[in-house]
């Protein structure tokens, strides 16, 4: 076994052990965000280690260069402050690497030592490090605050403070979205859709091009993608902000509410038939645009699937662990296939999310397990209280998903062990349909692998 | 192909860039091979390199911390002490089983906590009011559930910072729970420049708080043990494999595959080998001093290594029948060895490498690359010492920088009861002339062609650079450098996680590599890059409709 000391009896309630946790800390969620700005260097404000982990983790992921710089605290620093490391990082990336702009995000040594990013930028600036015409933001990510999403969520809201800008009375027929923590094919597939429907847009941030790129015989430090500095600044001027998964992105769109006069709404993520509804509905009536046809097919095309299939999907039991937002839709999405979602854990901590699953579990029709902030260890131990049909959730679930002999989809961040995520979108109603057919898929093998052989199918 | 370039001036290809300040202390850390003569007995025989020294900030160096030294290099291997990271989630996770250090517990009963990730998860609570409350109730909570006979702390960066004492913290848990070792770890990530500050971290604490207190003697006339090799893609395994085979009993592996018990009587021998010289040489060093065990240099990595490696032991005991299984052994592996460098090395001769990694495989990985006909023409370390670059000869002319100055050195006797002279000064000299030096490691300029350049501490934009101008056939390196490298049509073999493969050390994990290099390089997908409509733009003929 290889989580061979899990069982099912709680032997102590836990209160300070995390054990495989359902999270990581914030810098790599502001990493990802600051990669979704074109020509962006993030920057890492602590020591070296931190920017080391981040970059390789999100490497794994995407299998993709993924680049950042760090100040690379010493002891002396990390003593008496990290202003002149951070100067001189400065100084450096723009003489040697030459990005339009730089995010800095912190970690918990900076933050506990409390150096202000802001005010160093800004000495930066003064002394001459700072080319002309060259951006820098910040934002801080305390590690022992909230999650990966958390981090995210700042330096997305660091964006809209520091570049977000409001220059005429009336607004641009254009609508934000804030696509929340997730991975560029889905940021691909919210821009096709909101094409589709003919809605002028800025998605932001936009990792789509940057860490799904081609392979042409040329690296690009810096590549195609990215939502552009000039963009970011013409958010303030659009009329509308669509914020997709309030844990992520909810931040922003209130921040840029309150600095621009741009209003706006918070939806959940749009996984599954039912989010996808409201995220196409919301967008519709922001934009005045009449929702076309081939819209209308693809939903479509996603209920037959679901009404076809629906009898292996009928009752079966779920476990599932992830970041809340995408949490939130995917257990409406289960429940709407009739699945049970009983057991559902994030690391994720926030009182507002259990009210979110309320809906959906009520219609479940018997109680489930929640549990955030929870690890992956309480899943387990609930998964053998209660065994599952299936779980849900990111490549660290297969040593669960090996001990018990429970299929598993991966599901979410991060995803180190297969491919596809990087390109096929598990968002919009097309993302619906390539999640439903890996859950199917799951399923049917399992019922292939296990089937008596007198009741193996041929057609299923 | 070799850069038309001198080696000169791909070095100023590699300044040119710089800022002037950046540029002089890159200068010093790129370094053109040079040999000097060998003659001029104890002085350097290569040029001099800055190893070891602070961090350029915003360079985009590949360099980790000395948390990732200390709990995911030395300790993270030992599948039976309970690691806790006293920290913010972060630290943890990302070290949970991303070294692939493999292990085999004995029975299904054995513990393994390989597959858990232990944290006290700070909170900004912790970090105001202090985190040693949260700590000794997750030490209750771990020794509840997983019962460990030892359990270790790590203190990442805020854990220094806010004045948390793990070290009185475990005294105070350890006088709780008799029956488990309980023991910390200074290992903040800001201290010293890279992951070494760690090993020796590590070593220390291993050295002072584990190593001496057992009493174990594993059966076998010839007992050692092998430092510094971690069992990444079962490299531990095959080396077992190997050992067995030739009657040596491996006592304990620092460690890979190991166990606390094997730990704490790893005194128990008459041999220490040292495989990651700039990881454990503290260990083996003090282990020397306190208990009389004598060590030398191993590699593992290469089939003509691994066979050298193998005599040196049998040497060493100098015992004939020893000397004869070894060479039986040999023997017996060699024909499969020499059918797969058959196969492999006609695709791969006369191409280049380039190799930069940890602080050790840059080196130990040129046999194989020679094996196969390769050439490393430029190498270099993430946070290796001079010693490892030069060999150990410089040592005494190393200095310790103001980074650096904080690491504890502490200071080891020998043993009243416990030490024992296993070679006398005498039998050692013998053994000197026979090529074995005790306690010596040459380091892996030495082993270079001249005009190779050595690099420390390479960053993004000197990769960028090599590819350009020298476009090797292989690049080895990690997974931060793997696709920017691969996105420029040059393979990159990762030798730190070995691309999810392995064994690569001893005598089949030889001809796992060869047969790893030939696919990686030759593979179809390097050919196809452009597009048949990229290749030739302009159409030479168009159709036309007649009708």
């Amino acid at each position: 076994m290889l989580l061979r000391h899990t069982t099912a009896e709680t032997i102590v309630e836990r209160e300070a052990l995390t054990i495989n946790p359902a999270k990581t800390c914030q810098p790599i969620g502001a990493m990802y965000a600051a990669l979704g700005i074109h020509k962006c260097l993030p920057h890492s404000h602590g020591s070296q280690g931190c920017c080391s982990y981040h970059r390789s983790m999100l490497t794994r992921h995407f299998k993709e260069p993924v680049m950042a710089a760090t100040s690379a605290f010493t002891e002396g620093a990390s003593v008496f402050g990290g202003q002149a490391n951070l100067v001189e990082a400065l100084g450096n990336i723009f003489s040697i690497y030459n990005p339009d702009i730089v995010a800095i995000h912190t970690t918990c040594l900076s933050e506990t030592i409390g150096d202000d990013c802001g005010q160093i930028a800004s000495k930066a600036l003064e002394s001459g490090k700072i080319p002309a015409g060259k951006v820098v933001i910040n934002t801080s990510t305390p590690s022992y605050v909230g999650s990966h999403i958390t981090g995210f969520s700042n330096m997305v809201k660091s964006m809209v403070t520091s570049l977000s800008e409001s220059t005429k009375p009336g607004k641009d027929n254009v609508v934000n979205i804030i696509p929340g923590f997730v991975d560029p094919s889905d940021m691909e597939e919210i821009k096709r859709l909101a094409g589709e429907l003919g809605v002028k847009t800025i998605l932001f941030p936009d990792t789509s091009n940057v860490v799904n790129g081609p392979m042409t015989g040329k690296f690009h430090m810096y590549p195609a993608g990215g939502t552009t500095i000039e963009e970011l600044r013409a958010t303030g001027d659009s009329k509308a902000t669509l914020a997709l998964g309030p844990s992520a992105s909810g931040a922003a769109a209130k921040a840029l509410d309150t600095k621009c006069k741009v209003p706006c709404q918070e939806l959940e993520l749009p996984i599954g038939l039912q989010a996808t509804d409201r995220f196409v509905d919301a967008l519709r009536k922001v934009a005045g645009v009449t929702v076309p046809e081939s819209i209308n097919r693809e939903r479509g095309q996603l209920l037959d699937m679901m009404t076809d299939m629906h009898q292996y999907t009928y009752g079966r039991k779920v476990a599932i662990a992830g970041d809340p937002d995408h949490l939130v839709s995917l257990v409406e999405f289960l429940v709407s296939l009739d699945m049970k979602p009983i057991h559902i854990v994030t690391g994720t901590p926030g009182k507002k999310i259990a009210p979110r699953f309320k809906a959906s579990l009520e219609k479940m029709g018997r109680p489930g397990n929640l549990k955030a902030p929870g690890d992956l260890f309480h899943l387990h131990q609930w998964i053998k209280q209660e065994p599952v049909d299936l779980i849900l959730g990111n490549t660290h679930c297969k040593y669960i998903a090996r001990d018990e002999d429970t299929p598993l989809v991966r599901v979410g961040f991060p995803i180190i062990d297969r491919v596809g995520h990087q390109y096929m979108p598990t968002l919009g109603y097309r993302g619906a349909i390539r999640l439903l057919e890996k859950i199917l898929s799951a399923l049917m093998d399992r019922q292939d692998r296990d089937a008596p052989e007198e009741s193996f199918e041929l057609v299923m | 192909m070799p850069s038309k370039l001198t080696p000169e001036e791909l070095k100023q290809e590699l300044l040119k860039a710089y800022p002037a300040k950046v540029a002089r202390k890159r200068e010093k850390q790129i370094i053109i091979n040079k040999h000097k003569d060998p003659s001029a007995n104890g002085l350097p025989t290569t040029n001099e390199v800055l190893a070891n020294a602070r961090t350029i900030p915003g360079i985009l160096s590949m360099r980790g911390c000395a948390y990732a030294g200390c709990k995911g290099v030395v300790l993270g291997p030992t599948r039976d002490i309970l690691h806790i990271v006293h920290g913010p989630i972060g630290c943890s996770y990302y070290a949970w089983l991303t070294r692939r250090n493999q292990t085999r517990p004995v029975s299904d009963e054995d513990p393994n906590f390989m597959t858990y990730c232990f944290s006290t998860d700070m909170q900004e609570e912790d970090i105001i009011y202090g985190g040693e409350k949260k700590l000794k109730k997750a030490i209750d909570e771990a020794i509840a559930i997983f019962k460990p006979k030892a359990l270790d702390i790590f203190s990442t960066c805020p854990v220094g910072l806010i004045g948390d004492d793990v070290h009185a913290v475990a005294r105070e848990m350890e006088a709780k729970y008799p029956d488990v070792n309980i023991f910390g770890f200074s290992c903040e990530g800001y201290k010293g420049v890279s992951q070494s500050a760690g090993h020796h971290i590590a070593n220390n604490k291993v050295f002072t708080d584990v190593l001496g207190l057992g009493d174990l003697k594993k059966p076998g006339k010839y007992r050692v043990n092998l430092l510094g090799e971690y069992n990444i893609g079962g490299d531990a395994f095959e080396l077992e494999r190997v050992f067995e085979k030739c009657g040596i009993t491996l006592q304990a592996t620092f460690s890979g595959n190991s166990t606390y018990e094997e730990f704490t009587s790893a005194h128990n021998v008459d041999l220490n080998l040292v495989m990651c010289h700039r990881s454990i040489n503290y260990m083996a060093d003090m282990m020397e001093t306190k208990y009389g065990i004598p060590w030398f240099k191993v590699n593992f990595i290469g089939a003509e290594s691994s066979a050298k490696s193998l005599r040196k032991i049998g040497q060493y005991y100098g015992d004939q029948e020893l000397i004869d299984r070894i060479e039986a052994v040999i023997a017996e592996e060699m024909p499969a060895i020499e059918a797969a460098r058959a196969t492999h090395r006609p695709s791969l001769e006369g191409k280049t490498a380039v190799l930069f990694v940890g602080g050790s495989r840059a080196h130990h990985y040129q046999d194989l690359f020679h094996e196969l006909g390769m050439e490393t023409i430029s190498a270099g370390y993430e946070f290796a010492h001079r010693d490892d670059y030069e060999g150990r000869h410089v040592l005494s002319s190393i200095k310790v920088d103001a980074d650096s100055r904080n690491i504890e050195e502490i200071e080891v006797h020998p043993d009243a009861e416990l030490y024992k002279e296993r070679v006398t000064p005498e039998r050692k000299a013998e053994l000197l002339a026979m090529g074995i030096e005790m306690n010596g490691y040459e380091g892996m300029m030495p082993e270079m062609k001249e005009g190779a350049l050595i690099i420390d501490d390479l960053n993004h934009h000197e990769a960028e650079v090599l590819i350009e101008k020298v476009k090797p056939a292989i690049f080895g390196a990690g997974v931060k450098e793997k696709y920017v490298i691969q996105k420029s049509g040059v393979p990159l073999k990762q030798l730190h996680s070995y691309d999810y493969s392995g064994p690569y050390a001893g005598f089949k994990g030889a001809i796992n590599f060869y047969a790893e290099i030939d696919r990686l390089v030759n593979a179809s997908c390097w050919g196809l890059v452009k597009a048949p409509w990229q290749s030739s733009p302009e159409l030479s003929a168009s159709y036309a409709y007649v009708g």
